[in-house]
């Protein structure tokens, strides 16, 4: 025999994550899968797109919205909804504050991203959706390093990093009660290079802002964040016109940007292979709350 | 671009192996400089006079208040010439629950032992874990060789130490390389401070490692996960478990047993693909209309794998919380499969660091393994684990609690006795022609067994009493062909061996055996299975001192395994155990093997 049953490590991935789609939808009731039109959540559709054709995507998406979006990125949801016909369910953290569910942080600092949780459960607990698919990757952050594929959430949404269940093979154990709830990572083993390199093989459409862009930004705690209207500048912050791209998507005032020139995905793939620094390390103002950030978030039901 | 290599470590801090990692990592510039500055940082406070790179994944707050890694951690790099996801775990026997699931995906295991050190129990330990789950390629790498000033000798006794226990497990590709962790040699480059290692670079040899043909390319299995539906299209997903698949083949669905040919497979986003092989996750079209569900498998008609509810398996045990009795009932998961299921009998529980069988135990407590028997309220499709790590692995989930508590891998079916009765034959021993007997010549390679036997054979038949020669490398060409030489098959290789004899004795046939044979007890099962059956046996002991074997040397082994150049050699670097009653011995003073032959012939007139 002279073939060589070899595949690359991408397709490897790829197969990873569409056996874990296949694997949610065969065993679960009602699956959904988060998508904010980030990066990650936008290969994560494709891949779930790909896991089931020439069927439609079997379970609809999430959108948890904060209300401080990047309008290009509110734009890049609606279309990629509309092109793949799948069903769209938008969790509003508004609503939330409206029916005085909780707080709005105030001060020039104040961000909707710890908000989310309350909605993200509220979502959950309404549709009842029992499986949540997330597109985090364990190389983000040391707290989702140790997160399983199948990640198992109480009645209250939530995470016992403590008390993990064992994942071994490919054989996952999404066994849970009513009320409860997995969410469920495809990606966890792509690093953020994987993913950039998946995305230009495979041609992925992304938001403009994940490409190099010239607008308005001002620098806050050695980061640069957009200056856009949800951001009120504290004293001595003053915004200028940099040439930036953004690493990762999130809420508009907590999402900070890179100076980049990398204007297409063969550019970013070259930016990232050559980084010296963390994607969340260098735009993620709510990862620096403290070292273990991450993981009282994801304690309290965080994605 | 590459392809990817899962590795499992295990260890802890004073191997070095933190070291190491973080310095392949950061070699190969995974680890970036906010990270390292966050872990010197640390460190600091702490009064470490290290970096300590443990703290980079030590995610979780216990672990850093406690200043211990609990759970197994992720590490990623990537080189120009392939990707790697590292499984770490902590290296402590407590741990062993963590070890087993870093390892149960790893193509690759990597042992660190300390230069000064040697081997210690916890190397053994992490050698046999990954053996157990079918790791196939194992580094051993002695670290710290800076400390024992680079010495050649101290590798080579290393090497030879841990190559000898290693004769017991299952690795295939074993490999050895000195480094030094802390200063850098022959992790990423090789060093000039050991000018005598011919070998190259950890990284370098973790980059060339071949490991795509690991997988099971012959048996073909795809376990059906999903049925996609469309309109005038119906496709049975599922990732591809062992062998290969291409349109136009004729193939089974189990367990129904109806026949069909592929007529399309596609890849995820829907391309046509010649072939599928593992792990390809594919959609698998059949020309006629069946009806085929998730938990159905997919095969070849010619090439079935095991159909069965009872089922002899090697456990891991995972919780604290409760243990593995008999009568315990659990839902197994097996491929895309859930059943429940009762376990019928705990047959031993296995110290993980002597290998010792304890037979008395009856219950599996967390981190203990031990061999069990399991009988599923549904038929599972499977293959031994050895054959096939995905059909032969399974996980036993709590029907209380919901938690995965066991890891199982698959030895095969449950043989006879529990569960199949013996038909009673119409014809007994006294309505045959000839009794039969058995002869077993047992001694090292090259001792005369085979000359002895071939004449014994031919007199017997010569004066008309029906004889058959069973010879131990014959029987390797076909019934034994399966088996290899570890302790496991060598045993198994007797066993069959013996019972072929033990048929022919009961058709009153003389069975002559010429097998090494090295284990007493395997001879002693083998002879006990006689008795049982109310056959004679007779062992005989070809006495020939190893000096004279390996001079007469007539196929060049010894020559080969004093060179290193196999390993597990009985009598060089395996042992052979002597008989302590044999019925015959023979010694190279009685003569020539026709001589001799009429010695064991005489005690058979007896």
């Amino acid at each position: 025999m002279t073939a060589t049953y070899e595949l690359s490590h991408l397709r490897m991935l790829e197969a990873e994550a569409v056996h874990i789609f296949r694997e949610v939808a065969a065993t679960f009731e009602r699956p959904v899968l988060l998508f904010s039109g980030g990066k990650d959540s936008v290969v994560m559709l494709h891949v779930a797109a790909r896991a089931f054709w020439p069927a439609p995507l079997p379970f609809p998406v999430l959108h948890v919205d904060t209300g401080h979006n990047f309008d290009e990125v509110v734009e890049f949801r609606d279309r990629t909804v509309r092109r793949l016909g799948v069903r769209l369910v938008v969790a509003r953290v508004q609503d939330d504050i409206d029916a005085g569910r909780v707080v709005e942080e105030t001060g020039p600092k104040a961000s909707r991203n710890r908000l989310q949780t309350t909605t993200l459960l509220r979502a959950i607990e309404t549709h009842g959706f029992d499986a949540v698919f997330g597109g985090a990757r364990r190389d983000e952050e040391k707290a989702r390093a140790k997160e399983r594929v199948f990640s198992f959430r109480d009645s209250f949404g939530q995470w016992d990093p403590r008390n993990q269940r064992p994942e071994l093979w490919n054989l996952y154990n999404g066994r849970h009660r009513r009320g409860e709830h997995i969410r469920v990572f495809p990606l966890s083993n792509w690093t953020e290079l994987d993913i950039w390199q998946y995305i230009r093989d495979e041609r992925i459409e992304l938001p403009p802002l994940y490409y190099a862009h010239r607008r308005p930004v001002f620098e806050r705690d050695g980061m640069l964040l957009a200056h856009t209207r949800f951001v009120t500048l504290a004293e001595g912050e003053r915004p200028f016109d940099a040439l930036v791209r953004f690493r990762t998507v999130g809420d508009a005032t907590c999402t900070g940007c890179v100076e980049s020139t990398a204007a297409t995905p063969d550019e970013v793939v070259a930016e990232i292979a050559s980084t010296r620094i963390t994607e969340r390390g260098a735009t993620r103002a709510d990862d620096r709350i403290s070292e273990a950030g991450m993981e009282d978030r994801k304690k309290e039901g965080y994605f | 671009m590459g392809q990817l290599l899962r590795l499992a470590t295990a260890g802890g801090v004073d191997d070095g192996k933190s070291t190491l990692i973080g310095r392949l990592l950061y070699d190969s510039k995974a680890l970036f400089e906010d990270q390292l500055a966050a872990v010197e940082r640390t460190s600091r406070d702490r009064g470490e006079d290290y970096p300590n790179l443990a703290l980079l994944t030590d995610g979780l707050r216990a672990e850093r208040e406690q200043g211990i890694t609990i759970d197994v951690a992720h590490r990623y790099f990537a080189t120009p010439r392939r990707k790697f996801i590292i499984a770490d775990t902590p290296g402590h026997i407590q741990y062993t629950r963590n070890m087993v699931t870093g390892a149960s995906t790893a193509d690759l295991a990597l042992v660190l032992v300390d230069a000064r050190r040697g081997v210690v129990e916890q190397s053994r330990r992490h050698a046999f874990l990954a053996s157990l789950l079918g790791i196939q390629h194992l580094v051993l790498c002695v670290n710290k060789m800076d400390l024992v000033g680079w010495s050649e000798q101290r590798f080579a006794e290393i090497r030879e130490e841990f190559r000898r226990f290693a004769m017991k497990l299952n690795v295939p590709d074993l490999t050895f390389v000195p480094i030094s962790a802390l200063h850098g040699d022959n992790v990423v480059h090789r060093t000039t401070n050991m000018p005598w290692y011919e070998g190259t670079s950890l990284l370098h040899h973790l980059e060339e490692v071949h490991v795509a043909s690991d997988g099971n390319l012959i048996d073909a299995r795809l376990p059906v996960q999903y049925v996609v539906r469309g309109r005038d299209f119906r496709g049975y997903a599922g990732t591809v478990a062992g062998g290969v698949f291409k349109p136009g083949d004729e193939v089974v669905v189990l367990p129904s047993g109806f026949t069909s040919t592929v007529s399309a497979i596609h890849a995820p986003g829907g391309e046509p693909v010649d072939e599928a092989f593992p792990p390809q996750a594919v959609t698998v079209r059949l020309a006629d209309d069946l009806d085929v569900g998730r938990g159905d498998l997919i095969c070849r008609r010619g090439n079935r794998p095991h159909v069965g509810q009872d089922v002899d398996a090697m456990v891991c045990w995972l919780t604290e919380r409760s243990t593995l009795t008999p009568g315990s009932r659990y839902v197994v998961q097996h491929t895309t499969r859930s059943t429940r299921a009762v376990v019928r009998d705990v047959d031993y529980r296995l110290d993980v660091n002597t290998l010792h069988r304890d037979t008395s135990a009856h219950s599996l407590s967390l981190n203990e393994i031990g061999r069990i028997r399991l009988r599923t309220q549904q038929q599972l499709l499977f293959d031994s684990y050895r054959r096939n790590r995905t059909t032969g692995s399974f996980i036993l989930v709590d029907e209380a609690t919901n938690n995965t508590v066991a890891a199982g891998m698959i030895i095969g079916p449950v043989l006879p006795a529990a569960n199949v009765v013996w038909h009673a034959a119409a014809v007994g021993r006294d309505d045959r022609a000839t009794r039969g007997l058995t002869v077993w010549l047992t001694g090292l390679s090259a001792s005369g067994k085979s000359s002895v036997a071939v004449e014994v054979e031919r007199r017997l038949v010569a004066a008309g009493r029906p004889a058959y020669l069973l010879d131990g490398d014959n029987l390797r060409h076909g019934l034994n062909a399966d088996l290899g030489f570890s302790a496991a098959d060598r045993a198994e290789n007797v066993r069959r061996t013996g019972e072929v004899a033990k048929l022919l004795a009961d058709a009153g046939v003389v069975a002559v055996v010429s097998l090494i044979s090295p284990y007493r007890a395997d001879r002693d099962r083998v002879r006990a299975a006689h008795q049982a059956a109310g056959l004679p046996f007779v062992e005989v002991f070809v006495d020939t001192p190893i000096e004279v074997c390996e001079a007469r040397d007539p196929k060049g082994m010894y020559a080969r395994a004093r060179a290193g150049e196999i390993t597990g050699f009985t009598g060089v670097d395996d042992p052979y155990e002597a008989p302590r009653s044999a019925e015959v011995v023979l010694r190279p003073e009685d003569g020539d093997p026709a001589t001799m032959a009429g010695r064991v012939l005489a005690f058979l007139d007896r």
